[in-house]
């Protein structure tokens, strides 16, 4: 291990002591930012060449690994398993009844780590539940199913803790859209896989009333993931498809509008500095999933290894990308086209945009990663959503918000020219005004169009909801006003939305 | 040389001219003249901002809108004095696999046009009125036809809605509502829209004769409907 500089050292003890002081941080938060302030000081892993230089350009992030990652970034349990075996290391037998079920993923929740903490994927809870749910009166299964959502809301802080629905329809599914348009609360995230040949239309209205009135769940167009993953994935944290019983060791992100900066014109762009880059990215994730897989120890002890729920098979890594539309806006210029023939808005643009996605991708495919065993030795492509001190960069392939085409049609037309590179996520959020808030087949119509054109994963919602979907993930308004205000708020996303609310106007969307 | 329909203007996606997400193509002039209506420009016949379009040229201006939606509505105005596009853009949206909505005020005996009956999947229906010298007050125009559409339409079950807008000053709201939704009570498929008559738009020597209604009113009107046998009651 590498020495530190004294400056380093004091830096982080002064971070350590206004965290210890912070008086709008909870306990929980503190304890888990602590947590991060100390392994800052680590300096374990083997950097490339040129990382350095891309860190401090903002150009190249880890978004809060850590420099000694001691697990993997997203897990993505077998909980399939746990009904069918329960857990030995928890002592939890299989669950024979709904109360048995409930509580049986409630303490097992609470042992599934990742970057914050917090279990990213809580099972697919309609198909996992049902057949509890289905002995018991609907009165009864409801109340335990609500006492269930209070509890994950209140306890798992963090809303990018994410539930699955569909694509069937069930009973559980239908009580859970009911609960969640009742509670308004911001945890879990939620999406609905959704495939028109599968789920019938009034199950996907019913999902649409409770997204108009909770932003939640989104719809995932459930046979693009199969065609890429299998049957066998689920949707964690904002939006990533990875495989159950795996997940992602890491989620590295290219800031490409930030690296456009670094080009004199597109030319140099492609032939100089995106190789470069993107070459230094793969070796940093890769670094950071040895270190994972064959220091960390975590694969040997953690007991979702040993048991079952997780395998090295069924991860892979993800390549976030970040700013599209400002890395090939400032290219347009540098290349002598004018301010209109800008991405989202001219073709030449957009054409320079699947050429950037083109060359990372074709990257990828030919880019051995020894462990991603999940997805043929290679990272998964991944439209990152931007963190909260993003400034001038569009989440993954947007469009800039305030730069909105004027027809949604054109919008979404434009969002499926990009939305097959990501195959571990990316996703789109259009606020729509009152008069589609009691026609949800109006909402229904326009995704299945999207999703026969090739859009990936899309949230409606109301722009007066309490509940909003930030970029991907989820907080409630009156909670940001509340934070902003400067008094404690129970759920650490709130944090990130403030800050997203304040540099990324994302209250600012157009409404359709 | 095509025909050509005078087009006042195109909606790519609509959440509130019929079922789901539909494209709506709004055609000039109006044979009635309604004091409350909220567009007048679309009365005249003839009109600055209106275009003439072939059938080509109004799908061209739909374009990609069409993956999105599952119809189109054609209203107005009142699109049915413009019969024959109507029938050629009715074809045309069969033939793209959407369905075929009207939205008319009703003065159009749609019983003695089988050619656009065939055509269409379903009208929604302005009942103004259901008492004939009130109705030819308000409308300029006799309500008889359109009476005798609902039962046309609700026949073939091709009634989607019909709708009344709502002043308390404007006609005895009780007896309309009432009556028509005794009208419909046979058609389990044809909703009852209630319109809050809103000032916005309306002609400036009509507005101190109208007043909006409370939602008292429109509440005991929607029960009024539902009493009378409507199978279902919206309220905008």
């Amino acid at each position: 291990m590498k020495p530190l500089d004294s400056k380093t050292v004091e830096n982080t003890r002064e971070r350590i002591l206004d965290t210890i002081t912070s008086v709008t941080l909870t306990h929980e938060q503190k304890v888990s930012n602590l947590s991060g302030l100390a392994v800052s000081l680590m300096d374990v892993l083997d950097l490339p060449e040129h990382y350095l230089y891309y860190k401090d350009k903002g150009i190249i992030c880890d978004l809060n690994e850590g420099n000694a990652p001691l697990r993997p970034r997203y897990i993505v349990p077998d909980y399939d398993l746990l009904f069918e075996k329960g857990c030995a290391f928890l002592k939890l037998s299989p669950p024979t009844d709904l109360q048995e079920a409930l509580n049986t993923l409630l303490i097992f929740y609470k042992h599934v780590p990742s970057v914050t903490n917090f279990p990213v994927y809580i099972g697919n809870l309609d198909t996992l539940l049902e057949p509890f749910v289905l002995k018991e009166s609907y009165e009864s299964a409801k109340k335990q199913l609500r006492l269930f959502l209070i509890h994950l809301d209140r306890t798992i802080t963090d809303a990018f803790c994410h539930a699955n629905l569909g694509p069937q329809a069930s009973v559980t599914g239908q009580i859970i859209l009911e609960l969640e348009r009742e509670l308004q609360d911001a945890v879990p995230n939620m999406s609905i896989k959704y495939d028109p040949a599968v789920t019938p239309d009034d199950y996907a209205e019913e999902a649409i009333k409770t997204m108009l009135a909770v932003s939640k769940p989104a719809f995932a167009n459930h046979p693009m993931f199969v065609s890429e993953l299998g049957e066998r994935y689920g949707i964690a944290s904002c939006y990533n498809g990875l495989l159950i019983g795996g997940g992602a060791y890491t989620l590295v992100r290219v800031l490409l509008g930030r690296l456009a900066q670094t080009a004199t014109d597109s030319k140099d762009f492609f032939e100089r500095v995106l190789p470069d880059c993107i070459e230094t990215m793969a070796s940093l994730m890769d670094e950071r999933i040895k270190f994972i897989v064959e220091d960390s120890n975590f694969f040997e002890t953690n007991f979702l290894a040993q048991e079952g729920f997780i395998r090295k098979d069924n991860f892979s890594a993800m390549f976030g990308i970040v700013g599209l539309a400002e890395c090939v806006n400032d290219l347009m210029l540098k290349d002598g086209y004018t301010h209109a023939d800008r991405y989202g808005h001219s073709e030449i643009a957009d054409n320079l945009g699947i050429k950037i996605m083109d060359t990372i991708d074709a990257f990828n495919s030919t880019h051995h990663s020894e462990y991603c065993y999940g997805s043929g030795q290679h990272h998964l492509l991944h439209g990152q959503v931007g963190i909260e001190t993003d400034s001038g960069q569009s989440p993954t392939v947007r469009i800039p918000i305030h730069d909105e085409p004027a027809e949604l049609s054109d919008h979404l037309l434009h969002a499926a020219k990009f939305h097959h590179y990501f195959p571990s996520g990316t996703g789109d959020i259009f606020p729509v005004e009152s008069t589609a808030l009691k026609n949800p087949s109006f909402i229904l119509d326009i995704i299945k169009g999207a999703f026969a054109s090739g859009c990936r994963y899309l949230t409606f919602e109301d722009s007066n909801a309490d509940v909003i979907r930030v970029t991907g993930y989820l907080a409630k308004r009156s909670e940001l006003e509340k934070l902003d205000g400067g008094d404690a708020v129970l759920q650490n996303t709130t944090y990130f939305g403030l800050g997203a609310a304040k540099e990324s106007k994302i209250l600012e969307r157009k409404p359709r | 040389m095509p025909n050509t329909a005078n087009v006042t203007k195109i909606i790519r996606f609509s959440a509130v001219d019929g079922p789901g997400n539909r494209a709506v193509i709004f055609l000039q002039g109006c044979n009635y003249n309604c004091s409350f209506c909220h567009n007048p420009e679309t009365i005249a016949q003839r009109s600055e901002t209106s275009r003439w379009m072939t059938c080509d040229e109004i799908f061209t201006e739909i374009g990609s809108g069409i993956k999105f939606v599952r119809g189109i509505t054609v209203s107005g105005g009142e699109c049915t004095l413009q019969r024959d596009m109507l029938i050629e853009i009715f074809t045309q949206a069969r033939q793209l696999g959407l369905t075929t909505y009207i939205d008319s005020n009703g003065s159009y005996d749609f019983s003695k046009d089988q050619e656009l009956l065939d055509l269409t999947d379903s009208v929604m229906l302005d009942v103004k009125c259901t008492d004939d010298s009130e109705h030819r007050r308000i409308a300029a125009f006799t309500n008889a036809i359109v009476l005798k559409n609902i039962d046309t339409l609700g026949s073939l079950d091709k009634l989607y809605e019909i709708r009344t807008v709502i002043s308390p000053t404007l006609m005895d709201c009780e007896q309309t509502v009432g009556e028509a939704a005794r009208r419909i009570s046979i058609y389990p498929n044809t909703r009852y829209k209630l319109i809050k008559y809103r000032p916005n738009g309306v002609r400036m020597q009509y507005i101190r004769d109208l007043k909006t209604p409370t939602p008292a009113l429109m509440s005991s009107l929607e029960t009024l409907a539902l009493e009378n046998g409507a199978a279902s009651v919206i309220i905008t």
